[in-house]
């Protein structure tokens, strides 16, 4: 058991590594860089070497990668140009947001998704399943993507929920930011509740066919006290297993949501420091996507272990 | 159910390849004075306020269409008051026009990466499978590393890797790159499963001692034995690549503007007027959903859950393979 949960941190260090370590490379790589994408055409030589000087941009590259990486182990990766502050400022900010709006996603999800699904599962016919059915088909059926784009335009028309940000001009309280926390955690919970509901409910109807289950139910046990608590802890398992591939799922669908509803997140800060030609901040938010994947996997992995010992193989 | 969502696809499909014919006009066709213009089919518009964009119908006036005229299917008589199904956009060009040609370039993208990941997977997955060992580690270990990373975020740096202009067909030929290396390692451990077990049944000892060749027992007789999980897996790739090239068009890191592709088209809708006032931009949205369900219930219906992103493609995989589940 240490030795796989040590092999998984290993892979999981090996990842950030690889990750932030790769778009550093890239958006060097670029043509252009942030001195021609900030001062324009217009600028003058002596000005552009000037300001290339001061922000260490007229090394060579391999020097700029060398200090970048000796400064990384310290967890000091470099500072953003763009806002003048130390890359390890911004990320957190950002990344708590983007985690903050995941995690609730994958909450609402789970809560809504496994109740639906354990009710369609056990009953294959009848009006209320059949209708969670399908608006289960057509919810799959639209990435977050789609969803945000729809929610904000239904809060847009109706006026009844704030459209975009994470709090109004001039700050709020904690009801402001829940207000604003509705459409994108709607927008990245449903698609994955509806995933969760399609999961549940395979299992569920592939366990309540086992013969335990039946065993149980003919001594009497009163079938939602059998549904409920002795098929569910079976049909949980393989449900349990995607937890962590659904964590890829939430950041690539969080970064759509964020642009659409402009919930300043890890996506949004990656996207402007892309635009600017930030490669520290670039580096450091591939960096901080990749922790959020392998902290994902990892969790996953551990509680999958520990309800399944077969696993760890 | 499953006729439905064939026939969706189908009207899909059937559209795009017609666009030339079925589009009213050309998608860089822009009418000046009628722009974020709302659908107007035989009533002509007018501009009733200027800053606002808003605009009304005079019901008075019919204006003829014209149908089967100059090679398309129909268009209007008058210039002035042109046939807008699905409204105008910012520059004053026809959804509706658009929408079908778009429909051309995201399908086309979508269709290109799919088979782009299928030759990468087909290759790594076979190799893998049929070879085994140490080549089969590393392929395998590569293909487990690729899944894992947060593909929205390669996506982005790889392409920031370019400038951030770019020539239409470059821009194609680098998405394509990217999302068939993303999208490959799926493939490839299903197709590895699949090869790694079907290599020690008797028929393919039989190939094999009749003298065929290596290359000839992997193309001819195993591969084809992974039709039934590729087919699945492909239908299910290509919704997540048109939206994958949705998202970045979206964002700005797509096609260029005057080309036409859902992605670039929902760009336009990136304001909140979009959402308010002028609700027909966001059509390519719903023709993406009708896609995606044409492709979710044909999938469904064929005896697979159906889920549009990779999660459904790896739990499966642990199911189809039984060393995914130990590694």
């Amino acid at each position: 058991m240490i030795g796989y949960i040590s092999r998984r941190i290993l892979f999981a260090l090996v990842l950030v590594f690889a990750v932030s370590s790769a778009s550093m490379v890239l958006a060097r790589l670029a043509p252009g860089d942030y001195v021609t994408a900030t001062l324009g055409a217009g600028a003058r030589r002596e000005q552009i070497d000037a300001e290339r000087a001061r922000l260490g941009l007229n090394r060579s590259f391999g020097a700029q990668y060398r200090d970048w990486l000796a400064g990384a182990v310290r967890f000091d990766f470099g500072r953003s140009m763009q806002y003048d502050r130390p890359v390890t400022d911004l990320i957190p900010e950002s990344a708590l947001n983007t985690g903050i709006l995941a995690i609730t996603a994958l909450v609402v999800a789970t809560l809504i998704g496994l109740p639906l699904g354990v009710v369609t599962g056990t009953r294959p016919n009848g009006v209320v399943p059949s209708a969670i059915r399908g608006v289960s088909l057509v919810l799959l059926s639209m990435p977050p993507l789609l969803t945000s784009l729809l929610l904000v335009f239904l809060a847009a028309r109706s006026g009844w929920l704030p459209v975009g940000g994470m709090t109004s001009s001039g700050g709020g309280g904690l009801a402001d930011v829940l207000r604003h926390m509705v459409v994108p955690v709607a927008a990245l919970a449903l698609p994955l509740a509806a995933m969760f509901e399609r999961l549940q409910s395979q299992a569920m109807s592939e366990t309540i066919g086992q013969p335990y289950v039946i065993a149980t139910y003919g001594r009497g046990v009163p079938l939602s006290r059998v549904i409920w608590r002795d098929a569910l802890k079976n049909a949980l398992r393989p449900v349990a297993s995607v937890y962590g591939l659904v964590v890829g799922t939430l950041l690539s669908g969080s970064f759509a949501v964020e642009t659409v509803t402009a919930w300043p997140g890890i996506g949004q800060l990656m996207l402007g420091a892309l635009r600017a030609r930030d490669v520290y901040l670039v580096a450091g938010c591939a960096a901080a996507g990749s922790i959020f994947l392998a902290l994902g996997t990892l969790l996953s992995d551990v509680a999958l272990a520990w309800v399944d010992p077969r696993s760890t193989g | 159910m499953k006729y439905f969502g064939l026939t969706l696809l189908a009207v899909i499909v059937a559209a795009a390849v017609a666009a030339p014919v079925v589009a009213p006009y050309e998608p860089d066709r822009s009418f000046r004075g009628l722009l974020n213009a709302p659908p107007a089919l035989v009533h002509p518009l007018t501009l009733t306020h200027q800053l606002e964009q808003r605009y009304e119908q005079d019901l008075t006036k019919r204006v003829p269409l014209e149908w089967f005229a100059h090679g398309r299917l129909v268009s209007s008589s008058d210039e002035r008051a042109p046939l807008l199904l699905l409204g105008s956009d910012g520059y004053g060009r026809d959804v509706f026009s658009r929408l079908l040609y778009g429909a051309r370039l995201s399908l086309l993208v979508a269709v290109a990466s799919a088979a782009g990941a299928l030759l990468l997977g087909g290759l790594v997955g076979g190799i893998a499978g049929y070879a085994g060992g140490l080549l089969d580690d590393l392929l395998m270990r590569g293909s487990d590393f690729v899944i894992v990373l947060p593909a929205m975020y390669i996506a982005l740096a790889l392409r920031s890797a370019m400038p951030l202009v770019l020539p239409p067909a470059q821009v194609f030929a680098l998405l394509t790159g990217i999302f068939a290396v993303v999208g490959a390692p799926f493939l490839a451990r299903g197709i590895r499963a699949i090869v790694r077990s079907e290599k020690r049944l008797d028929y393919a000892t039989a190939a094999s001692s009749l003298g065929a060749s290596h290359t000839r027992l992997l193309l001819r007789h195993l591969l084809p034995a992974a039709r039934g999980f590729i087919g699945v897996e492909i239908t299910m790739l290509i919704p997540a690549f048109i939206v994958a090239e949705a998202t970045l068009s979206y964002v700005g890191l797509g096609f260029p503007d005057p080309v036409a592709s859902w992605g670039t088209m929902l760009q336009e809708a990136r304001t909140i007027r979009a959402f308010t006032d002028f609700p027909w931009l966001l059509s390519p949205a719903a023709a993406m959903f009708l896609l995606v369900l044409g492709l979710n219930l044909v999938v469904q219906h064929t005896g697979v859950a159906p889920v549009y992103n990779d999660t459904d493609a790896s739990s499966r995989r642990s199911r189809t393979d039984p060393d995914a589940v130990r590694s």
